[in-house]
Formats: structure tokens, sequence, C-alpha cells
């Protein structure tokens, strides 16, 4: 099935919940409503003409006015693909997980917690995964500023050019 | 040479009227000191050079071969390094019994030496129970070992120590069973006794002489292996597993001592199956000469045993690691029978035939031949498959 | 009695911490285990120590810019990177890339998938203790590493591939090479089959350990030969051909549980050694058929791809790699995220450790192929 299809299958089965879908080439994905995700991916999940049985990518994309997260399904048993997104706020985003559907967004959401910044809802086991645990703020939001140090070790360092410069100028 | 000693001090040597005993002490510690550095020493050292060589032969390296010809004194090198290095404790470990670990394991890897048959007359002391204090003194090694996992503080040592504990108390039990047999046939625990009833002629060997110490000498081999911490069973110091086992926290000087007392252990290994099945140094009579054939008798030990010492690092080089339960399960379930099974048969036959049966010599060693020529044919079968040019010229 | 005997046996859970200095995690890899005696109770693995956030560097210097980046993304099979970086910017903008150079592409990827299977056997046969194995590997993975280094100048980290191509086509006589170097791997690979593969030792040590069956593989979404593994037929050159894998012709393996249970250690670990086989089979059709023509097709500099996104896949050596990359008009990518199988390998690490033993855990990393930059990126 190709996901246009598919999309036209959620929205009769979802009518309004899936807000929007967008044709752009390449991949077109359609848009849902963070409140009945859950239920969107188990009917994906489950259904045996549908049959999305594997999470391949879930990940999320600071807009700057808003933040997505993007859920790339897969079937295994008919070989075709789906991408799905929720709209968050850029305040306090917050999803329910869908880790009881796909047991594979257990650590791809917490690359995200870790990294964008979405709180996902009844994740069983929500912590940092890549960065530090006391580690200050997202580092993949727009507005991240990199803390010019770590406990006292410097995350940046002086470019040896300019070093070189100022020695010589001495 | 006691009695050497005292026409030493009857001639005045020592001063008039020494203390006797002093005098046979000094004695003693000199010539353990000749036999420790002199022998065991550098028989471990050479032992781990060859085995180096040997390794890289068959990993299609070249080894070390820099310090020295062919790099023949790399040991000397090596260890010399070991001894200027820091001798580091840690902070947490129990620092007496972290520093005692590793002489327990040398002691057991040296004091086999003084029943080390090497010849007729070459052997330190020819005990009345040489077989016995052997394997009784082999096993200190389990306590150091054990030590040196507790003391380390360190969980990944302690594992070691532990597994090392485990495998090193099973495996005695095979091996205790597979050197029965030979004091069955011969009535004898003197090294030396044990050799004196074997010949040159391989089909006079224990080994031969009916199929029940056939199976006893392979399974002592492999039980051996499992003694020394060799691969296959090499799991106290499984260094993808444990890091390095009981030695991870160890360095310097003391980290060498345990790594010669292993090489040593397989010169050990080697020499007690040597001495129980393959004939000891017995050697034709070529000369009458005394001096001779102890070089020969020498020459004929080593030879045998340095084979045994080959083979092991063969396996080594080739075999994976077996599992700690498939390790277990392989003793108390295949060895330990088969072990049994082995005394309970040779004891028949000596039954049946007290004085043993030379035909069943001749035929079991033609077995063995058969054996052997048909591994060699398989070898070969290899070699020739694996194309040579190819390693000679990496980029064709 | 059976009261005071737990009471004098009282037998504790002991932490270990395993990594991230461990010999056998691969990089640096640490895992918190719960262990009771020999027995595991549970491994819960922490990553992220080789994190280098690759993902906002891509932010940062461009599309041309990133392409040495990713080499790093995962430096054993450095080429499948390359591709899938290239790839998704071609998809972007609509480049076509020509067929000389899609078969250099392949050509330079299929030897580096031998390169890291040859790796990846050799490392897990030293984790089982068996240290020749690893060696002969290495000197297999040594020679494809010179003709890979004859190709692009560059023994690990290749950055060959271009958005629109590859860098250089391949340097005269280098395809004699390559072929005389296939006719050497596939009596080498038995004489390895002969070595360690089917050693009593090992299969025992590798078959019937951590089986994952076919349903848990698609739910934790593993990939590559780790899912092939549990027997699921699914190969993306395959089932969603890309670049000129439709040209030539190749079997995927799929594991039959021979050994032991279906998708076990054993499973995994002969997948590689498959592999290996059907990519020199690809190489061999690639090399004789390639096609004349320029090697790189014209991308300006100063490249802009529409405004965008979109996720490609390619088969890579640790599996099913996804680039999902965002653009936002400028010349700068506004979100880049490579989904990996190392990955997803890791995340099912926990659940697979319960009650083996820590030599087995060993075996089950290396038999994942789990490498630590590939996860942590």
């Amino acid at each position: 099935m190709e996901p246009l299809q598919i999309y036209e299958r959620l929205k009769e089965r979802f009518g309004e919940r899936v807000l929007e879908t967008v044709e752009k080439k390449p991949d077109p994905f359609a848009v849902v409503d963070p409140g009945a995700l859950v239920e969107i991916c188990r009917y994906l999940c489950d259904g045996p003409e549908l049959a999305m049985d594997c999470l391949s990518n879930e990940t999320g994309v600071d807009y700057k006015d808003h933040i997505e997260v993007v859920y790339h399904l897969f079937s295994y048993r008919h070989r075709h693909g789906a991408v799905l997104k929720v709209k968050l706020p850029r305040e306090n985003p917050q999803v329910a997980t869908v880790e009881g559907v796909w047991k594979s967004a257990n650590w791809m959401e917490r690359e995200i917690f870790d990294l964008v910044g979405v709180n996902f809802e009844g994740h069983s086991d929500l912590r940092r995964i890549l960065m530090p645990e006391d580690w200050p703020g997202h580092p993949l939001r727009k507005d991240f500023v990199e803390p010019q140090e770590y406990h006292g070790i410097a995350t940046v360092r002086e470019s040896p050019i300019v070093r070189l410069d100022r020695q010589k100028k001495k | 040479m006691q009695s050497w000693i005292d026409s030493l001090i009857a001639a005045g040597d020592f001063g008039k009227n020494p203390p006797r005993d002093l005098v046979y002490a000094l004695f003693i510690f000199g010539l353990s000191a000749v036999v420790f550095l002199g022998v065991a020493f550098p028989f471990a050292g050479i032992v781990s050079w060859v085995e180096r060589r040997v390794w890289a032969r068959i990993q299609s390296r070249v080894g070390p071969n820099r310090v020295g010809p062919n790099g023949s004194l790399q040991w000397l090198a090596d260890g010399l390094k070991h001894v200027f290095k820091e001798d580091i404790i840690p902070d947490e470990a129990d620092a007496r019994l972290f520093k005692l670990a590793p002489y327990v394991v040398v002691l057991g890897f040296v004091l086999p030496w003084a029943v080390m048959p090497f010849s007729s007359a070459l052997i330190l002391a020819d005990l009345n129970v040489g077989i016995l204090y052997f394997t009784a003194i082999t096993a200190l090694t389990v306590v150091g070992v054990l030590m040196a996992g507790w003391a380390s503080d360190n969980k990944w040592s302690l594992i070691g120590g532990i597994r090392s504990a485990a495998q090193i108390v099973s495996y005695e039990i095979p091996a205790g069973m597979s050197i029965f047999p030979v004091v069955l046939i011969t009535g004898t625990l003197s090294m030396q006794g044990i050799i004196r009833a074997q010949a040159w002629e391989p089909y006079h060997w224990f080994l031969f002489s009916n199929p029940f110490c056939f199976v006893a000498a392979i399974v002592l081999y492999m039980s051996a292996l499992a003694e020394g911490n060799r691969t296959p069973f090499d799991l106290p110091e499984a260094e993808s597993e444990l890091v390095a086992g009981f030695a991870t926290e160890y360095s310097g000087m003391r980290y060498l001592l345990f790594f010669f007392a292993e090489w040593g252990n397989m010169f050990i290994a080697g020499a007690l199956i040597t001495t129980l099945y393959l004939g000891g140094w017995q050697a034709p009579r070529l000369s009458s000469s005394p001096v001779v054939m102890n070089v020969l008798e020498l020459l004929s030990f080593n030879v045998k045993v340095l084979f045994l010492v080959f083979t092991s690092m063969w396996v080594r080089a080739t075999l994976p690691r077996v599992r700690i339960d498939q390790m277990m399960s392989l003793c108390w379930k295949f060895f330990v029978p088969v072990a049994f099974i082995n005394l309970i048969g040779t004891a028949l036959w000596v039954a049946i035939w007290p004085g043993g049966n030379p035909v069943a010599g001749y035929v079991m060693f033609a077995l063995g031949l058969a054996i052997a020529v048909l591994f060699i044919r398989r070898v070969m079968y290899y070699l020739k498959r694996s194309r040579m040019e190819m390693y000679l010229h990496p980029t064709i | 009695m059976s009261g005071t005997a737990e009471q004098t046996l009282r037998a504790e859970e002991m932490t270990l911490n395993m990594g991230p200095q461990h010999p056998s995690t691969h990089g640096v890899l640490r895992f918190v285990i719960r262990a009771d005696g020999e027995v595991l109770r549970e491994a819960v693995p922490d990553v992220g120590y080789l994190h280098r956030s690759i993902e906002k560097i891509a932010e940062k210097v461009g599309y041309h810019g990133f392409m040495p980046y990713t080499d790093r993304v995962d430096y054993v099979c450095a080429m499948f990177t390359n591709q899938g970086w290239g790839m998704a910017c071609e998809k972007l903008a609509g480049i076509e890339v020509p067929r000389r150079g899609e078969y250099c592409r392949v050509i330079a990827a299929e030897f580096n998938r031998i390169a890291s299977h040859l790796l990846t056997v050799g490392v897990l046969g030293m984790d089982i203790g068996a240290m020749t194995p690893f060696l002969h590997a290495l000197r297999e993975r040594e020679m494809i590493n010179d003709l890979i280094e004859e190709l692009c100048g560059a023994r690990l980290t290749f950055n060959y591939m271009r958005i629109g191509g590859v860098a250089w086509d391949l340097p005269p006589g280098w395809r004699e090479k390559a072929l005389a170097y296939l006719e050497h791997l596939d009596p080498i690979l038995d004489e390895y089959n002969a070595l360690i593969s089917y050693n009593k030792i090992c299969i025992q040590r590798l078959a019937n350990v951590a089986p994952i069956s076919r349903e848990d593989a698609i739910n934790y979404n593993l990939a590559g030969p780790n899912l092939r593994a549990c027997g699921v037929k699914w190969d993306v050159r395959k089932d969603l051909p890309y670049s000129v894998y439709p040209d030539f012709e190749f079997d995927v393996p799929i594991g039959h549980g021979q050994w032991g249970t279906l998708g076990d250690s054993m499973d995994r670990y002969m997948m590689r050694i498959y592999e290996m086989k059907e990519s020199a089979k690809i190489l061999r059709q690639a090399l004789t058929r390639m096609p004349d023509g320029p090697v790189l097709a014209k991308v300006v500099r100063n490249f802009r791809p529409l405004a965008g996104e979109c996720q490609v896949r390619v088969e890579s050596a640790r599996g099913d790699q996804g680039w999902y990359v965002v653009s936002d008009g400028s010349g700068y990518p506004w979100r880049v995220h490579v989904r990996t199988g190392s990955f997803a390998a890791m995340g099912i690490i926990q659940k697979l450790s319960r009650g083996l033993m820590i030599a087995d855990l060993v075996v089950l990393i290396a038999s994942l192929d789990v490498i630590a930059p590939e996860i942590d990126r």
C-alpha cells in the first residue's frame, strides 16, 4: 500500500484526529493529534491490512516555533511504510509514549528526551541516554548554547592557529 | 652429596669445628637457588618465548624477534622490565595476602622440580612417594590463585579466583585417578621406579601397555591443561570475560611471577605425563659411559616434555574457551567416570596378566601410530588447500 | 532445616561494572550487571561514552562538509554511512548519479561489508577465547584495507563518496587486483569455517545462547544480519532496491536454527559468514560488468536542496541504516538523524541478558555486532 492510501484509511477511521496529510515530495507524511497518537499507532500496528509491526525510526525535530516528533513506521509483512508526525508546543512538550506498541520506542524516546527535550508520558525508563545525567539543556534544540565548561572541564578550546598568532605577537 | 660436604668440613674449608647443620643448610639453600634461578626460571622463560613464537607462526605473524638471535632473549628482557616496574598494591586490597599470593603460586611451581627425573642420575630427591608429593605440591597453586583473587578486592579477580578453585579442585580428581593405573602396574610411587618399569621402545611405554592406560593418559593430559589454566580451560584469567581474572590488579614483578608459574606449569605437567606414560628418560643404550648415557636420557626426557608443551601451545592457539558450566560437566559427567573405569579396567588387567601383556603393547602401539598418521594426513590436507602464495605476497 | 540453611548460606547479588574499559565491550560501552555468581540477573547497558553529537555537527557544516563526519558514525564500515548521506542528499535534490558512479559505490561498499564482517567474526572468535581466528580474519581484512587505500587513500575513514557519485574512479589495474582477491577469499572462508565456525567448542558456546524470536526482533527493530538470523527474509538491497543492486544476482541468507534455536548467537554468527560469500558474488558481477562513463554528477558547490524531508535506507553491515534529513532550503540541513543497527541491537540486550552467564553476555554483545560509535553517534 502506498503511504497516501494509508493516510486516507487513517482519515476514514479517525476523521478529525488526523490533522493533515502532506503530499510533499519526496516523503509524504501525516500529522496526527497528540492525544490520539497511541490509539492510531495501535490501530496501525495491530490491523491485519496495515500491520505496521516495526517502528523503524523515531526522532524529534525542533522547528523554532514548535517541536515535531517523527515516527517512521514499517510493515515487514506488507513491505510498506508510513510517516506520522505530532506537533508539540515548544514549552514543555509532552506526548504519550508508544513503548507499549513497539518496544524499540524505549531507547529512541530516551534519545529524543535527551537531545530534544520531549517528555514521554508513561515511559518506563525516561533517563538521559547519550549525554551525562546532569547536562544542562537539550543539545538538538535550536536555541541550545553550549556551556563553556562542564565540571571544570573546558568544552571549547582555542584554535591552535589563533594561539600561535598570539604567541608570535608576544 | 652429604659425604662430599662432610669431607669438605673435615678438610677445614669452613674453619675449625663449624656448626654442621648450618653448613648443610648453606648447601641446601645454595643448591635450591641454583635450581630455582638456573633451571626453573630459565625453563619457564624459554617456554614463554617458544610459546609466543609458536603462536605467531600459527597466527601468521612474526612474533618477538628482536632481542637476541631470533628473539630468544626476549623472556630475559621482559623479565627485567617487569622487575623494574612499580609494584602497585590497591588501597583497598588486603595487602599481606596480596603480596603473599604470587609466592604461594611460585612455590607450587618450584617445589616439584625436586623430584623431576631428568635422567637416571639427575634427580634431586628420588622420594619413595614421589608422584604423591608431585600432585600434592602442584595443587598449592590453587591456594595462591584464590588468595590473589580474594585479596585484590576486585570482583573480577574474585570471580577468577573462585573459578580457578572450582576448576582445579574438580580436575584434581580425574588427574589423580589417571595416575593410579600406572601405580597399580608398577607397584611404586617413586618417579624413578615408574620410569625404570618402562623401556625406551614406545611399545614398552605405559601409554600403550593396555587400552585403559591409553585413555587414562589422554584424560590426564586434558586435566593437566585444565589445572594449568590453559585454553580451552583458561577461565580463571579469561581476558575477554574477566579482564585478566585473578591477576587483574597485579603489576610488575608479582604479575610476572603468576605467569612464570603458568609457563613453568606447562613444563611440569608435561614432565608428569612423560614420566608416567611416555617412558620418562629412557633412552637406547648406545654407550656404556654413564655420562653419555645421562646426556642421552636428559635429551630423551626433554624432547618428550617439550613435545607435550608444544602440543599444549598448539591446542591453545587453536581452540576457543569453554564456558564454566560446560567445563564442570565435562569434568564430572565425563572425565571422572572415565577415569574410574580406567582404574578398574587396569586393576582387572593387572589381575589377569600380572607381568603385563607384551602383545597388547604392540597392538596398541600400532593403533597409536595409525591415529597419528591419520592426523598428520589431515593436517597436510589443510596445509595443501590453503594457498600459501597468498600469504607470501599479500598484495598479490 | 531449610530456613537455617538459607540463613547460613545467604547468597548476595553482586553488582558488577563491566566497562567502559572492559576488553570485550567493543569500543566504549558500559554494562551494570547484577549477577548471582556467574549467572546474570540483568545487564543494564549504559551508552553515550562516544557521543560526539554528529547530528548537531551536520547542522553547522553544510551538506558537502558533512561527508567526512559520516565516516565517524560507523568507522568499521564507513562506506555505508557515506553512501547513506549521499543518497539522502541526492533524493532531496533529485540528483541522478552516473551509472559508473553507482557501480563504484557498490564495489566499495561491498568490499567494506566483507571487511566489517571479517572483523565481527574475528572479534567474536576472540571473545570466546580463540585468538588465532581473529588474527587470520584481520589478515584478510588488511588486504581489503590495502585495496580500499588504493581506491580512496584511507584505510578506515574513507570519505570516498560525494553527493552525486564518488570522488575518484577506480585506479588502473585495481579491478584485476580486486578480482584476484575475491578468488582468494572463498577458500579462505572455507578454511576459516574449518578453523572455528564448525569447531565443537565454538558451536557449544554459541548455539542456544540468547535466542531472539522473530516477533521480538521486529518489535525491537533489529536490522540487517541480526534480523535475518531470526528468520526474517529482509534485505534492503533486495526489498527496497537502491543504487544498482537490482542488476545483481545474490541470495539473502536467513537463519534456520540448524545449530540450536532459531535466532541464537550461532545463527547470527553464521549470517556474517554467508553474507561475505554473497558480497563476493555481487562484487564479481559488479567488477566484470562495469559500464564506462563519469563517476560524479555535476553538483553545485553551493548545494541547496529544496525544502522538504526524506528518509533513505541503506543496508549497512550492521543493518538497515536510515538517514532522515530535513532541509529548509538553505545551505545547511535543518535536522539530520541516523537510525543505526547497533542502537537497536543495544536496546534488546537488557531483555536478553536475563539468565545468561557472564561468558554468554560477551558472546551476545559480539554476536549482535554492536559498535559504540554507531550507538552514540
